[in-house]
């Protein structure tokens, strides 16, 4: 039932009561006629419903939740305790600087750690998703070649592995997009590669691990073939779980990237946000840094921390958001690369590496396919049900539904759209062994049953709130907004 | 394998063409191109009038899982659009080669609809494709 | 695990990243700390910070947040969550976004809503695309952008959508009203715009005339861009009745609706408009359906639009948006009501009335702008603004936002708000504390 069918006119959470006022001096013309129809509901209700809504979904806290590309690792609450603190809420975000020096030196302080961790010369906070931090790079790689007088650059390349945000943001600087395909291997073709680069090329996106989930061993010859022709590189940091402490962007030959400190760095996703997505340039690209991010200086010897603006960054692809982008967030992820300290960084990136490679051999014994054997896996890798799909008749999808049924989240389906049928799985550094363990015995459990009985995988999921949904009807009778009965 | 009339010319990127000899045709996708994208839920048309170069975008159709671009099979200008797709875009799922149609167009003087597939070049081609996966 | 693996050791797993890129130490991280000691630590920082009576607004307000919105917002299975693409596992949310999306449009007088962007600034860049690809017809990629608009989201919209060559035309606000005033409009009315945008309450907290403003431009085939304040519509006219038919477009910033302040996020940004342009919106759309057995359920539906399917030719690149923030506004809308989100926006009018008429009666303290207004108010010093607001940061007090930085002319200018936060003894503390440096600085 949803809240507004719960409506009584007149009921009220009656602790929610400001002391009311008078619109004095307020001329009709600018009043609404009717008060907004919002649900009329006791503060109990509002609890109960919300609770029990929350109930029908899977979490991390709740579910293996092991989703390529997404890393869906645990988010220590301790990171949610600091980001909670009045003086943390409190704050205005244009209070002046000479009050917010504590503050300051936090987000001074993140990044600071994020430039070592990524090996590059600066880094800027203010981009609030991954997305927008791939805008914010390729914004800069063409305010670059625009500052050197380079005009005719029209071309972003991008891999046919990459996550669909890479295309999508190429176009929105501005740019074409050509597309270069994905070797046999998992590598990137080399030959593609090098047929497709010339005086056009602005410059390459990459994710490397790639979303096949393998190292991408010729990055040294990728990046000097597109700085061979004056392009530049860019990382995008889905990935970077996988090599973090272990190798840093800036030494691949990277010269821009974002991260997500969604993923990489625990802070939770929340149903889809809000997340950040912090940007990190070498020397070249430093002056582009979308503005504002947190300069040092001295006075007296003591360190003063300034914001850096349009004025003192001239050349900045500008700011991104109304204040500093999602300062919150960044300082939980501040918290937890203090918890986590430098070996606890170098751990992450081996443990997830550990769980990836033995969940991979562990199906693979099972019984199913990998898409790149002879690899080997990163943070993640893929499993392709085509066998399934063309023998038994079972897909990706229904292994997907069917593993709802056994208490697990379903891996990432259909993507990356080079592999047919398959799953892309990330069980991240967080996961115990029995937990890994419990997993692959589901999929195998579901193997057997798509043997025996495969309409019983393909009428999955049977214990969710919800069955496979309509979404043909969801597409064709548009329905985004309640209406009552009768309106 | 799905339907493939003789008399239409079709292209590469499943379109077909039914040219009539008043210099007009019309122009719709393949019972195989909406097979394989599933439930059409959209198709956005082009604008009465809109002339487009052969292989230019001319329209898109969507399904719940992917969208696709429709090219112009020839050189041509927009003289009607299927408006009853705007409703009811399974047409195109249940009669692609009839009421499912998208837009009618005059050729351009240089188009050249008979360079284009035959019916039995496309379904081979399909074939093709299906036999790569 | 490793003998599964026939691996000696973890490093065996990382033998195919050639051995010259691997990464030694980590110099600017530190040795790793106990929770307690990281918790500690923060704190020290965060509280060197002096606490301040907030009278800022511009764009982030200090309202009261429920106690049971972020408890209810910070269960785990909403904030560990990811983005529901698995819609048998991810009802709650779901549903939620649609409850969400409802409770916008009714607030807006809108159609239809997305579930959220990332915030109000970054909302104005997409809904200038939006109107841009809407108006493909007349091929326009002009905007005219009211230059009463908050100037970080003129700022935003310019880095954002200047690389896809479209111009942003400012519109000049009157000196003396701070409003765009109809005569302005003259220097404009032979050009061909895609979209008016107006902010109403403007930056300056000013009511702009919105309804001839939306005439106007609906008259010269324009779409209306509306910026708002979600709180002051519980009693404004909605954007969706300005003018004759209305605004097509509605942004703004979520934060009112029971975000803390939190240095500037998260928040969120909201997106409303016209069913007929549904289609060229950007960012995830909740729709509701039915499962195999035809009970209601809800799912993410046009998704044919988004990056994860369209690639190069989605309507933005946005994927990650503010979930969380939007399942804290939908609570806090349930639980306020019409009544208590009116209420809530009277007591901010009527607060920060009181608070003009007491900074007012500071010798040399002027309201810089006539005209009808509503939480926030325009103050002209006798001295620079920048270094009354440093100066009262010192007795506790953030006076608001010194406009100089903004506006050149203007240095002396003071952006002050109140809502319903604040108390009578709070404004009387400030008027004392800038009478009392007002008169040590002249």
């Amino acid at each position: 039932m949803l809240i507004f069918e719960q409506s009584q006119p007149g009921r009220r959470a009656d602790s929610q009561r400001s002391d009311d006022g008078a619109l004095d001096g307020l001329p009709d013309e600018y009043l609404r006629t009717e008060a907004p129809g919002l649900p009329e509901v006791s503060e109990l209700q509002v609890v109960r419903h919300y609770t029990n809504l929350s109930r029908k979904n899977f979490s991390i806290d709740t579910q293996f939740y092991p989703l390529g590309s997404c890393t869906m690792k645990y988010n220590p609450r301790g990171a949610l305790r600091a980001a909670n603190l009045e003086a943390a809420q409190g704050r205005h975000p244009l209070s002046p600087e000479s009050a917010s020096q504590g503050f300051l030196s936090c987000m001074y302080h993140l990044q600071e750690m994020l430039r070592d961790v990524t090996g590059m010369a600066a880094v800027s906070l203010s981009p609030m998703a991954g997305a927008q931090g791939e805008f914010a790079g390729v914004a800069m790689i063409r305010a670059y070649h625009e500052a050197q007088g380079d005009t005719g650059r029209r071309e972003i390349i991008v891999p046919d592995s990459a996550h669909g945000t890479n295309p999508a943001t190429a176009v929105m600087c501005g740019y074409k997009v050509r597309e270069i395909p994905t070797a046999k291997d998992g590598d990137v073709d080399i030959e593609a590669l090098r047929a497709a680069v010339g005086p056009q090329t602005a410059g390459l996106m990459m994710t490397n691990p790639s979303t096949v989930g393998v190292f991408e061993r010729r990055i040294e010859e990728v990046a000097s073939i597109v700085h061979g022709v004056g392009g530049l590189l860019y990382y995008d940091g889905a990935n970077l779980n996988a090599i973090l402490g272990k190798v840093k962007p800036g030494d691949m030959g990277f010269d821009v990237l974002h991260m997500n400190l969604h993923k990489t760095f625990a802070t939770p996703h929340g149903g889809g946000g809000p997340g950040s997505g912090p940007v990190a340039a070498n020397e070249r690209l430093r002056p582009h840094l979308p503005v504002p991010y947190v300069l040092r200086t001295e006075q007296d010897g003591q360190p003063v921390f300034r914001w850096a603006d349009d004025a003192a960054c001239p050349q900045s692809i500008g700011r991104l958001s109304a204040f500093m982008g999602n300062a919150g967030i960044n300082l939980r992820a501040y918290l937890y690369a203090l918890m986590l300290g430098r070996e606890g960084m170098h751990r992450v990136g081996e443990f997830a590496t550990l769980n990836a490679n033995y969940m991979a051999k562990r199906l693979a014994e099972a019984g199913f396919d990998l898409a790149y054997p002879k690899r080997r896996a990163t943070h993640e890798f893929i499993v392709t049900l085509q066998k399934q799909a063309k023998t038994l008749g079972v897909t990706a999808m229904d292994f997907a539904k069917r593993l709802l049924d056994y208490g697990y989240h379903a891996p990432t389906t259909y993507f990356p759209l080079l592999v047919p049928e398959c799953f892309l799985i990330e069980p991240t550094e967080t996961e115990s062994k029995e937990e890994l363990d419990g997993f692959i015995a589901a999929m195998a459990s579901i193997l057997a049953e798509a043997r025996e009985n495969a309409d019983l995988v393909k009428g999955a999921p049977y214990t969710l709130p919800a069955k496979r949904l309509d979404d043909v009807r969801a597409a064709r009778e548009l329905d985004l907004v309640y209406q009552p009965p009768g309106e | 394998m799905s339907a493939t009339p003789e008399d239409l010319k079709y292209t590469e990127s499943h379109e077909w063409i039914s040219v009539s000899h008043d210099g007009t045709a019309v122009v719709g996708i393949t019972d195989h191109a909406q097979d394989l994208l599933g439930d059409i839920v959209h198709v956005e048309l082009p604008e009465v009038g809109a002339e487009f170069a052969a292989s230019e975008e001319a329209a898109v159709v969507e399904s719940v899982k992917a969208a696709s671009d429709v090219y112009a099979p020839v050189g041509c200008e927009v003289i009607a659009i299927n408006e009853a797709l705007e409703d009811n875009p399974e047409l195109v799922n249940s009669d692609p080669y009839g009421d499912g149609w998208f837009f009618k167009i005059r050729l351009a003087e240089d188009a050249e609809p008979e360079k284009l597939m035959s019916a039995q070049d496309y379904a081979d081609s399909c074939a093709d494709e299906e036999a790569e996966d | 695990m490793l003998d599964a693996l026939g691996a000696d050791s973890i490093e065996d797993l990382f033998d195919e990243i050639p051995a010259p890129l691997r990464a030694g130490r980590l110099q600017q991280v530190p040795e790793g700390r106990s929770e307690r000691d990281a918790v500690a630590e923060v704190r020290r920082r965060l509280e060197q910070d002096p606490a301040l009576t907030c009278f800022a607004g511009a764009g982030a307000y200090d309202h009261y947040v429920p106690a049971a919105v972020w408890d209810l917002a910070t269960r785990g299975e909403f904030m560990t969550a990811y983005t529901p693409y698995q819609a048998e596992a991810s009802q709650g949310t779901l549903q939620l976004l649609y409850e969400y999306q409802t409770m916008m449009s009714r607030l807006t007088g809108m159609d239809v809503s997305n579930a959220s962007l990332y915030d109000g600034a970054s909302a104005l860049a997409e809904a200038v695309l939006m109107a841009v690809r809407a108006q493909r017809k007349s091929g326009s990629r002009r905007i005219l952008l009211a230059g009463s608009v908050h100037p970080n989201y003129r700022a935003t919209a310019a880095s954002i959508v200047s690389s896809q060559e479209i111009e942003l035309e400012t519109l000049v606000f009157c000196e003396s009203t701070g409003r765009v005033e109809m005569a302005a409009l003259q220097a404009h009315g032979e050009n061909e715009y895609a979209a008016l945008v107006v902010q109403s309450p403007n930056f300056f907290g000013g009511l702009e005339a919105v309804d001839e403003l939306t005439d106007w431009a609906h008259a010269r085939g324009m779409l209306v861009i509306a910026v708002v304040n979600p709180m002051t519509l519980a009693v404004l006219k909605p954007p969706g009745a300005w003018g004759e038919t209305g605004a097509d477009i509605v942004v703004g910033d979520g934060q009112p609706l029971g975000l803390p302040l939190s240095s500037g996020g998260p928040y969120f940004g909201f997106m409303c408009a016209r069913q007929k342009i549904v289609r060229q919106m950007p960012g995830r759309i909740i729709g509701r359906t039915v499962d195999l057995d035809g009970r209601e359920g809800f799912a993410l539906t046009l998704q044919a639009r988004e990056q994860h399917i369209r690639r190069s030719k989605a309507t933005s690149n946005i994927c990650t948006n503010q979930g969380l923030a939007v399942t804290a506004a939908t609570v806090f809308l349930s639980l306020l009501g019409p009544q208590g989100l009116q209420e809530m926006a009277r007591a901010s009018y009527q607060r920060s009335a009181e608070l003009v008429a007491a900074l007012t009666d500071v010798e040399g303290v002027h309201a810089h702008f006539s005209g009808p207004r509503f939480h926030e108010c325009v103050l002209r010093l006798p001295v620079r603004a920048d270094s009354i607001v440093d100066r009262l940061a010192q007795e506790g007090v953030l006076a608001g936002v010194a406009l100089g930085y903004y506006f050149p002319g203007l240095e002396n200018c003071l952006l002050t708000c109140a809502t319903e936060q604040r108390s009578a003894a709070e404004i009387a503390h400030f008027a004392g504390a800038l009478r009392r440096v007002l008169e040590e600085a002249v």
